[in-house]
C-alpha cells in the first residue's frame, strides 16, 4: 500500500469554527490537524492520508486583499510540506469559493502540489477558476458534507498519486476546457449516426462537441418614438472604405472600423471595398447599399420618419469570428453608440 | 440565416433578401430594388418599436 499522504485543508472562518460574519476579517492562520470541515476530509481519507494542518482565512480578508491572503496562505501551506491540498468545499458561498479557486491555482503553480476544491455551479469561483484547477461540483449547502467531500478526496487522491483523471462528467468536476485524445471502438460516422437516431427518437444523447453558451440578453425597449430617435447602421458584412484602412481581417476578425457618412445621401461604390471571405461580395461591391442602406435611411431621416441617422457606420467581418472577439467588439461599439446618444441600431448581416 | 440569429439570442430579427445582398436584389430593376430595400428598413424600424420577450423573427410581408 502507498504511504499515507500529507494533506492540508483550507477553510474559511465559518468552516474553521473560528466564528461567523463577525470574524470574516481574520487573517490567515494555521491550525494543527483537521479542524472544522477538515474533519470530514480526514474521515474521507481514512488510511490514505492525514490532514496535518488546517489553514483558515476570513472571507472578507480573502476578498478584499486577495493577493496578500493567497501569499500568506501559501507560506503557511508550504511549511506543512503537503502532498495534496483540499480547499473547501465552498458550496454557494461566493467569497469562499473565489478564495478556494485562487488558492488552488497558486498551490499548483507555485508549490507544484496538486490541489482540488468543490463548489456549487453558480458559485462565481467556478467561472473564475475552473479552467486552471479541478473544481468538483457540489450542492448549494453543506447538508451532505461528507458525501461531497468524499468526491473531492477521491479526485484529490488520484491527482496526488499521479493517476489518470477521467472526463469531467465521470469524475464530477467542472469542464476545464481541455481536449484529450481517446481511442473509441466506434468510428465517428457510427457515433454520429447513433446520435442522430437518438435525437430523432427523442432519446437523450450528448454531443462530443460542446457548443458555446449564448447568454440570453433582455430585449431593450425603444424609449423614444422613431420620429425623435437617432438610429445607427452597423454591419458584420465587411463593408470598408477602399484600401481597408483598419486592416480588418477577411475572416476571424479581431477589429472593426468606424466610418463617417456625414453629408452623404448615398454610398459611391468606387469608394468602398469588402474583405469579407465568408460570402461572394461581388453584389455588395457593385452597390454597397445592398449591405448598408444609407440611401433609404437618409430618405427616412429627411422625411422625418426617424429623428436622425447617426453619422458613423460601424463595420466588421463576421465569419469564423470567435464568440469572445464578437462579444468584445459588440460591447465596444455599443459603448461608443451610447456615448454618442444613439437610441437604436439596425445591424445588417450576411 | 435567421435560425442562427435566433440561436445566438438576437432579439429583433428581420428576414432580409439573402446572404449575398441582404438589402437588395441584383435581379430587380434599380427602382424596384430600392423599394425592396426601403420595405426591409421600414420593417426593421417597425421591429424596433415592437416589444419582444425573446428572439423574434419578423418575416417579410
Amino acid at each position: 500500500m502507498a504511504r499515507s499522504l500529507r494533506v492540508v485543508c483550507f477553510v474559511n472562518q465559518f468552516f474553521g469554527q473560528l466564528g461567523g460574519e463577525d470574524k470574516a476579517g481574520l487573517p490567515p492562520q494555521a491550525m494543527d490537524g483537521a479542524v472544522g470541515a477538515a474533519r470530514a476530509v480526514q474521515q474521507a481519507l481514512g488510511e490514505a492520508g492525514t490532514v496535518v494542518t488546517t489553514v483558515a482565512c476570513g472571507d472578507n480578508y480573502a476578498a478584499e486583499q486577495g493577493e496578500r491572503a493567497v501569499a500568506e496562505l501559501i507560506a503557511l501551506i508550504a511549511a506543512a510540506k503537503p502532498d495534496l491540498v483540499v480547499a473547501g468545499p465552498a458550496f454557494l458561498a461566493g467569497r469562499y469559493g473565489v478564495a478556494c479557486g485562487a488558492l488552488c491555482a497558486a498551490v499548483q503553480g507555485q508549490l507544484k502540489v496538486p490541489a482540488v476544491t468543490g463548489m456549487h455551479a453558480e458559485n462565481p469561483g467556478v467561472e473564475l477558476h475552473r479552467r486552471q484547477v479541478y473544481v468538483v461540483q457540489t450542492g448549494a449547502e453543506a447538508t451532505r458534507m461528507l458525501d461531497e467531500v468524499r468526491r473531492l478526496v477521491a479526485l484529490g487522491l488520484k491527482l496526488a498519486r499521479g493517476e489518470a483523471v477521467g472526463a469531467p462528467a465521470a469524475e464530477g468536476y467542472f469542464p476545464r476546457g481541455l481536449t484529450r485524445n481517446v481511442v473509441t471502438s466506434a468510428s465517428a460516422a457510427d457515433r454520429a449516426t447513433a446520435m442522430l437516431l437518438d435525437k430523432l427518437a427523442g432519446r437523450p444523447f450528448s454531443s462530443e462537441v460542446p457548443r458555446p453558451a449564448f447568454p440570453s440578453v433582455p430585449a431593450p425597449r425603444l424609449a423614444k418614438t422613431l420620429e425623435g430617435a437617432t438610429i445607427a447602421l452597423v454591419t458584420d458584412g465587411g463593408l470598408v472604405p477602399r484600401g481597408n484602412p483598419d486592416s480588418i481581417e477577411p475572416l476571424n476578425a479581431t477589429r472593426y472600423g468606424a466610418y463617417s457618412i456625414e453629408g452623404k445621401t448615398s454610398l459611391d461604390a468606387t469608394q468602398y471595398d469588402n474583405p469579407h471571405r465568408g460570402y461572394d461580395t461581388s453584389w455588395v461591391k457593385q452597390d454597397p447599399h445592398r449591405l448598408v442602406p444609407v440611401d433609404v435611411a437618409r430618405e427616412l431621416e429627411q422625411s422625418g420618419a426617424i429623428g436622425k441617422l447617426h453619422e458613423t457606420v460601424y463595420s466588421t467581418v463576421g465569419v469564423a469570428t470567435t464568440l469572445a472577439h464578437s462579444a468584445r467588439m459588440g460591447a465596444e461599439i455599443a459603448d461608443k453608440l451610447r456615448a454618442a446618444g444613439v437610441d437604436a441600431v439596425i445591424l445588417t448581416s450576411t | 440565416m435567421t435560425p442562427v440569429a435566433v440561436m445566438v439570442g438576437a432579439n429583433r430579427i428581420v428576414q432580409a433578401a439573402g446572404i449575398i445582398h441582404p438589402l437588395g436584389n441584383a435581379d430587380l430593376a434599380p427602382e424596384e430594388e430600392k423599394a425592396l430595400r426601403r420595405r426591409i428598413v421600414e420593417q426593421a424600424l417597425q421591429a424596433l418599436r415592437t416589444e419582444v420577450a425573446k428572439p423574434t423573427v419578423f418575416t417579410r410581408e
